[in-house]
């Protein structure tokens, strides 16, 4: 299967801080859908912020080989004072497909429908995403990734701050996503407790990779909660 | 009122202006950037400066100017060594200063500053009216053209940076779509008060509005009508057109408040 993406010896520094992840080596092949795990602070998200290229190494090299990528950062939220509808929202994440100027092709119209009915906020999608609960908004931006159709799906902790029940609808969506539409999708978690039932590759971020493998052969010694704090 | 030529020429320049300042504001204010357009307006202050020195036309060189110091602005701001706010502060009294040693030095302090400051109806030509219309409509056409893109940026810039859009082009195409705007409305609400018209037919529209593109069309609308309420109030009180302009577009402000609280 050919790469999606590589990480060859990465490090990565704030400033003149410490490093936050030191030789980091990472192959991520096309269609793969992978879990990173880790406590908070241990670099999960400069890790996926290096890949989607928002952040840049202190050393080494990130090679990315698809070329349509979606980021949902972490408590995703449009940072914008005016009113915007569900539909607008996802069309905003259609615009890096579409052609530049003018209005939209029909085409691309219908990408956005059917971005939005895919996350089940048909009957949603004229209302503001302020008037909807978290897990419909999260839902929502989720919608605004795959409108652009991408061939590399990054979501930074896209549960945090929703109920258990919008948490497992947004778990079932991902895997039937990955099932039906077989991009490769990077899902940050900081608990992989949350993401290892539908995953086949687990990766655990504690300064750089600690574990890389079926979450099934993760050591036990990992479960123990104390290790979730670095 | 519109027997008199000076009228229908403030009257024509007011029309661009009160539709092309919300639109421009609007991806300002979304962007947390309502003061750019005080700042420009002060580096525009300086381009006027420049044309008494220089003997150009003032239209043509607040345009250059507000241009340059528009896209220092952002060019600051972007490289993120400075904060926002300073790089605004930097470029405002940069502006200023410059502009008044420049007054200075061509000899025109005795000049009415006044009307460039804080807008003049009768000081609007023929000229100058052919330049609003002609830019004017060029802006509009380009915000019209390029909604989606500057749209998706004011959402979500991270998002669009790392789907590829030109983020960095677009930005600065906002703040010099700012520039333009300040320098074609600086005889009718002058550049120390069209920052007012940018941003508070905005604020206004955003309390009332359903979505994003009501948003923009009602501050469009907001802005036209703040405008033209301004120029009559004026004429007919004989008060100053750029500062009653302002408090119209304040009062909707008001409007839409006490409207939007009592929605609940």
């Amino acid at each position: 299967m050919p790469l999606a993406l590589r990480f060859e010896h990465v490090s990565f520094s704030y400033g003149a801080g410490p490093p936050v992840l030191r030789d980091v080596d990472l192959e991520v092949e096309r269609g793969e859908f992978i879990a990173i795990a880790g406590p908070n602070g241990g670099g999960k998200t400069t890790l996926v912020r290096l890949a989607v290229g928002l952040a840049e190494p202190t050393q080494g090299n990130v090679d990315v080989f698809t070329r349509r990528i979606a980021y949902l950062p972490q408590r995703a939220q449009a940072g914008i004072d005016a009113p915007l509808t569900v539909r607008e929202l996802v069309t905003a994440g259609r615009a890096s497909h579409a052609r530049l100027l003018g209005p939209l092709a029909s085409a691309d119209r219908e990408a956005v429908r059917e971005a939005i009915e895919r996350v089940g906020l048909r009957p949603q999608a004229d209302r503001r995403l302020a008037a909807l609960s978290g897990g419909q908004q999260q839902r929502a931006f989720i919608a605004k990734a795959l409108a652009a159709d991408p061939q590399l799906l990054v979501l930074d902790e896209p549960t945090t701050g929703v109920d258990v029940e919008a948490q497992d609808a947004i778990a079932g969506l991902l895997q039937h996503l990955r099932d039906e539409l077989g991009m490769t999708v990077l899902y940050v978690s900081h608990e992989f407790g949350a993401v290892e039932q539908f995953v086949e590759r687990l990766i655990l971020v504690r300064g750089g990779i600690v574990f890389d493998g079926p979450p099934a052969d993760l050591p036990g010694v990992w479960h123990d909660p104390s290790h979730l704090h670095a | 009122m519109l027997d008199l030529e000076f009228m229908r020429l403030a009257f024509g320049a007011g029309i661009v202006v009160g539709v092309l300042a919300p639109a421009v504001g609007f991806f300002l204010v979304q962007r947390r950037l309502s003061l750019v357009g005080d700042g420009i307006g002060h580096v525009a202050f300086a381009g006027v400066a420049l044309g008494y020195l220089l003997d150009l036309p003032l239209v043509l060189t607040a345009l250059a100017v507000s241009v340059v110091g528009g896209l220092s602005i952002e060019w600051i701001r972007a490289r993120r060594r400075t904060a926002g706010d300073q790089a605004l502060a930097l470029v405002f009294y940069t502006g200023i200063a410059g502009g008044v040693v420049l007054v200075s030095a061509a000899g025109a302090l005795n000049v009415n500053l006044f009307q460039f400051l804080f807008g003049s109806i009768l000081t609007v030509t023929r000229g100058d009216l052919a330049v609003i219309a002609a830019l004017g409509a060029c802006a509009l056409a380009l915000i019209a053209l390029l909604y989606r893109p500057l749209v998706a940026v004011v959402v979500d810039e991270e998002g669009a940076r790392v789907a590829g859009l030109p983020v960095a082009l677009l930005n600065s195409l906002t703040v010099a779509l700012a520039a333009v705007t300040i320098a074609l409305s600086m005889r009718i609400v002058g550049i120390l008060l069209i920052a007012a018209l940018m941003v508070l037919p905005v604020i206004a529209a955003s309390r009332i509005a359903w979505s994003l593109r009501s948003t923009i069309l009602l501050a469009m609308g907001i802005g036209l009508g703040s405008v033209l309420t301004g120029i009559t109030v004026a004429y007919y009180a004989n008060l100053p057109p750029g500062a009653t302009t302002v408090l119209v577009s304040a009062a909707t402000v008001l409007v839409a408040e006490t409207w939007s609280t009592l929605r609940g």
